[in-house]
């Protein structure tokens, strides 16, 4: 997971780029065998300990989904602990600083 | 390994505590609005069925997508006392795409890609007040992104 997040003033621009095939389940490989679903289901952010942000996620989010969010109230030195989990349980936890 | 009875238990109840970490995490994915095969049964899942037409609430999505596989979506709302951000996309096998919920100090403005299989009517709802508000915006795919 890449982060990119941008502070003017108090308000936070946080841009999330996730890694990930996004497989919905209904793709065929070459061999004509279908491809089983394996999507980001939720991801979501606290701020030391506060959960500030979540979005649950299907089958019809893009590959290497992208998402932006925009926190209030933030302030240089806020660190925004980001996770993301998918539909076979694997994860991926990443913080960024704010500055 | 020597296995005393009361060392299996030991381990049968800390096998078991590891074994519920997953199922607590994933207690808030809607697997039937998320699930949902229509339109039409994606809006009734998430409690959207007698949604109306706002102007407070926004959807910026491209008029025509050359590439269907990624299609880029802002929804924002101006309304108060925001539960949640939904996007559907109409004709898509599975229409619910994302929600978003609401935390104090969030902004009720996102933006996402989706995939679109066709031209089709992107829809955004947002719950406040126990009420559904919705915009929406039709897009056309040239070449589609669901298929293999």
């Amino acid at each position: 997971m890449r982060i990119k997040a941008k502070l003017k003033g108090d308000v936070a621009t946080v841009k999330l780029l996730i890694k990930h095939p996004m497989e919905s389940g209904r793709r065929k490989d070459e061999a004509g065998n279908v491809i089983p679903a394996k999507y980001v289901q939720t991801v979501t952010g606290h701020v030391a300990g506060t959960q500030v942000f979540e979005v649950n996620t299907g089958a019809g989010v893009s590959k290497n989904p992208f998402i932006q969010v925009i926190l209030t109230g933030r302030a240089v030195g806020d660190t925004i602990d980001f996770k993301w989990t998918d539909s076979s349980g694997a994860s991926e936890e990443k913080a960024v600083t704010l500055k | 390994m020597n296995l005393t009875r009361r060392g299996m238990l030991k381990r049968i109840i800390a096998g078991s505590a590891v074994a519920l970490v997953p199922f607590s995490a994933f207690a808030e994915w809607m697997e039937s609005a998320f699930k949902a095969d229509s339109y039409s049964a994606a809006l009734a899942a998430i409690g959207a069925e007698g949604a109306t037409g706002s102007d407070k609430v926004k959807l910026k999505a491209p008029e025509i997508a050359e590439n269907g596989a990624v299609v880029p979506i802002q929804v924002s709302s101006t309304l108060e006392n925001i539960d949640s951000i939904s996007i559907l996309v109409e004709k898509n096998p599975t229409p619910l795409t994302a929600q978003f919920k609401m935390f104090p100090g969030l902004k009720p403005d996102f933006k996402i890609r989706v995939r679109m299989g066709e031209t089709s009517k992107v829809v955004a709802v947002v719950k406040a007040g126990g009420k559904a508000y919705t915009a929406e915006s039709e897009v056309k795919v040239t070449i589609g992104g669901c298929g293999g």
